[in-house]
């Protein structure tokens, strides 16, 4: 390799000792949707706990398969010891080393009901759970899951029943919308709407403000007419219930944000070597970095390796030309066959590198870990592992 | 001149959805591409911030208007329709709601103020979404001379675990606002995606995941749509070529097949290798296996009795040249 190529290389990102140091508290693994995700995240979740951590890995919306096989069959926001967790030779002898690993499945919904009847006495979080406006905003929609996955991350950590927390974020369309969190909240509550909702009759005569005044009986009447004054009241009642609450919701937020920028965390953005799940990591890193929040490494999954490689495409290609031009017989066409299979792997294999080769270009001093395809899709606990293996670094 | 049958006549607003992953973005450019290859304009719009339609066609990112991407090829004698692009995004889709129904410019600018937007379309439930497939409808039904502006609009839509719910927004909204513009104007929506003009593809790989989405998507969209949303085409993306006539995976078969490869090595001149003959065994092997589980796979897609079309995987990137060799197998096979 070429003095100017050797330079574009991506240092290497050794999960291994990212999972050794025990100063690692929480591992966020972030990255567009169908790249393998919750499945890296399960398998950063296995080795550590096989390499002496108590892990409690976090999911949103794992494929079923790979549930079941983590013990999870329902959605009950409980960690569940997960089955089949083998402890590490080396510290088999030391049982106070042995690791575990526990897995839960996020349920939205409970957690939202669970900060109302944290926070609320019994009758007034009665009345928040029955109102419509609460029941779509705490099960569905937008932004809800994010916010909810970071609550459960802070409650996680409150608890201190586990040394590692391995968090898969949710696929959304913004899948780093968790970082606005506490901002969208803070302006929100800091805000006239707020105010507005809250009080709707004392806002107008306080304000000095021109344009809400010269708006304001307008804004009340539109909002009216839009949405209808049935719609306009659930809201106002929600807000006027929760009201006690949002300070709270919002220190949470903030704690939470605070938790992630600390040292003790690391963020790993994974990706398939493809073009928009690669642009898409690119996003997440700059977004990340902008933030301030510790970024350990790109993991680049799904990566396509010959065990072949020293017989390079082109030589492949000729070899199969050669046979071609030779009397046809049954070792011929396995052959053939067998070399057009390698050419174009080898070829699929030098795209994906000038994908990893083109990120690194643009982002020089992050770390890449790559994890090698698998011929199957994963789903038990010997396919993570499996996956594990890979995150020495070699 | 007798026009062409296809698989979705009828159909003016073809939804997109598919796994992350799946290149649903690049077949909603080929679909719309496809389309309009019948002479017509295309409006293809996405909703999801992420400029991939700009990305895919290679043009600058797109601000909130419709804009002139492409212009299909001649087909049938026909020349071919433009395409025309739309980024949509809540906030403006909002205000643009709010002045063309409403005429209420200033009261956009102070609900902006307010944070009023930000709320509805951020927080509200539901309201950012009822705004996106809103716009869609409209563009369905709209109108210059009495005659529709777009022959068909193509929605590169949410992923498939949220499409559900996407398109049956607007009647969740519907139960919140029991009256009012905002009912109205779901409602309106809802009569739209919940006719025969609209149906939704599915995008997918012949792996197991994608597939068992595909399927839950599917079934989905029948539980919550109550009938009423129509399931489109299943559109294996990505397709390799098969073609390994290897024994596989018995211990029979093996050796065979690396008695084979040995001597093929040799032939072709590369040598008495051993390693090598083996290591390329095993590389069959796998492509023998991943070849299996895709015809499993295969054949749950074929028990949706769904209309499925293939797209071969292309991998030099994809390009305006490479979607119109897309577009046009998709034609072929009766998608337009």
């Amino acid at each position: 390799m070429s003095a100017r190529g050797s330079g574009n290389k991506a240092k290497p990102l050794v999960i291994d000792q990212l999972i050794d140091d025990r100063r690692t508290r929480i591992i966020v693994c972030c990255g567009s949707g169908g790249v393998g995700k919750t499945t890296v995240a399960a398998a950063v979740g296995l080795r550590a706990a096989e390499r002496g951590r108590h892990v409690v890995v976090l999911t949103v919306d794992p494929a079923r398969r790979l549930a079941q096989s983590m013990g999870l069959t329902v959605l009950d926001n409980t960690p569940r010891l997960v089955p089949g967790v083998r402890v590490d030779a080396a510290q088999a002898d030391d049982s106070d080393q042995a690791g575990s690993m526990h897995a839960m499945m996020l349920d939205m919904k409970r957690t939202f009901d669970e900060i109302v009847e944290a926070h609320s006495d019994p009758d007034r979080a009665a009345q928040i759970l029955a109102n419509p406006f609460y029941q779509s905003l705490s099960s569905s929609f937008a932004g809800t899951q994010e916010y909810m996955a970071m609550e459960k991350l802070g409650q996680l950590r409150r608890a201190e029943e586990w040394d590692l927390i391995v968090v898969d974020t949710p696929p959304s369309r913004s899948a780093l919308d968790f970082l606005d969190a506490p901002q969208r909240l803070g302006r929100f509550l800091d805000g006239r709407l707020l105010r507005l909702l809250v009080a709707p009759a004392k806002i107008g005569g306080r304000t000095g403000l021109k344009v809400l005044n010269a708006g304001f009986g307008m804004v009340t009447g539109v909002i009216t007419k839009i949405v209808g004054g049935q719609l306009l009241r659930d809201v106002q009642t929600f807000v006027s219930a929760m009201d006690t609450m949002f300070g709270g919701f919002r220190e949470r937020a903030e704690y939470t944000y605070r938790l992630l920028r600390m040292p003790g965390t690391a963020f790993l953005v994974i990706a398939a070597p493809q073009n928009d799940a690669l642009r898409e990591a690119s996003y997440f890193v700059e977004r990340l970095e902008r933030d301030g929040m510790p970024l350990a490494g790109l993991v680049l999954n799904r990566m396509h390796r010959s065990p072949a490689a020293r017989l390079s495409a082109a030589r492949s290609q000729a070899a199969v030309e050669t046979l071609q031009g030779l009397p046809a017989s049954e070792s011929s066409a396995i052959g053939i066959a067998a070399l057009r299979l390698h050419a174009d792997r080898m070829r699929q294999a030098a795209s994906e590198r000038r994908l990893a080769d083109r990120f690194t270009a643009a982002h020089p001093l992050v770390p890449v870990a790559q994890i090698p395809a698998q011929p199957e899709d994963v789903h038990d606990i010997d396919g993570l592992r499996v996956i594990g293996a890979s995150f020495n670094g070699e | 001149m007798s026009v062409r049958d296809t698989d979705w006549d009828g159909v003016r607003l073809h939804v997109v959805t598919g796994k992350g992953g799946t290149g649903k973005t690049t077949v909603a450019a080929a679909l719309a591409l496809a389309l309009a290859s019948k002479g017509k304009p295309v409006l293809l719009m996405e909703v999801e911030g992420r400029q991939g339609i700009a990305q895919v066609f290679d043009v600058p990112p797109m601000p909130y208007e419709e804009r002139r991407v492409a212009v299909a090829p001649a087909a049938d004698g026909r020349p071919g329709g433009d395409v025309l692009a739309l980024a949509v995004d809540p906030q403006s889709a909002l205000i643009e709601y709010l002045e063309m129904f409403y005429n209420l410019r200033q009261a956009g600018r102070a609900l902006t103020k307010l944070g009023v937007v930000d709320f509805a379309t951020t927080i509200a439930p539901g309201l950012s979404d009822v705004l996106l497939t809103g716009k869609a409808a409209e563009a369905v039904r709209r109108k210059a001379d009495g005659k529709p502006v777009y022959g068909a609009v193509v929605l590169d839509a949410p992923p498939t675990g949220r499409i559900s719910r996407f398109l049956n927004v607007s009647s969740e909204v519907s139960g919140l606002a029991k009256v009012g513009p905002i009912r109205n104007h779901a409602d309106t929506v809802q009569k739209v995606i919940r006719s025969g003009q609209t149906v939704v593809h599915f995008v997918t790989l012949l792996e197991e995941m994608p597939v068992q989405e595909t399927l839950d998507g599917i079934a989905e969209l029948k539980d919550v749509g109550q009938g009423g949303i129509q399931a489109g085409a299943i559109i294996v993306n990505m397709m390799r070529q098969a073609g390994s006539p290897a024994d596989g995976d018995s211990p029979d078969g093996k050796a065979r097949d690396l008695a084979a490869l040995r001597k093929a090595l040799k032939a072709a001149g590369l040598g008495e290798d051993h390693e090598l003959a083996a290591d390329l065994a095993a590389e069959l092997a796998d492509e023998a296996r991943s070849e299996r589980t895709q015809s499993e796979q295969r054949q749950l897609l074929d028990a949706a009795a769904r209309p499925c079309y293939e797209l071969p995987l292309i991998t030099d990137g994809i390009d305006l040249a490479a979607l119109y060799r897309l577009a046009e197998t998709l034609r072929q096979q009766g998608a337009a």
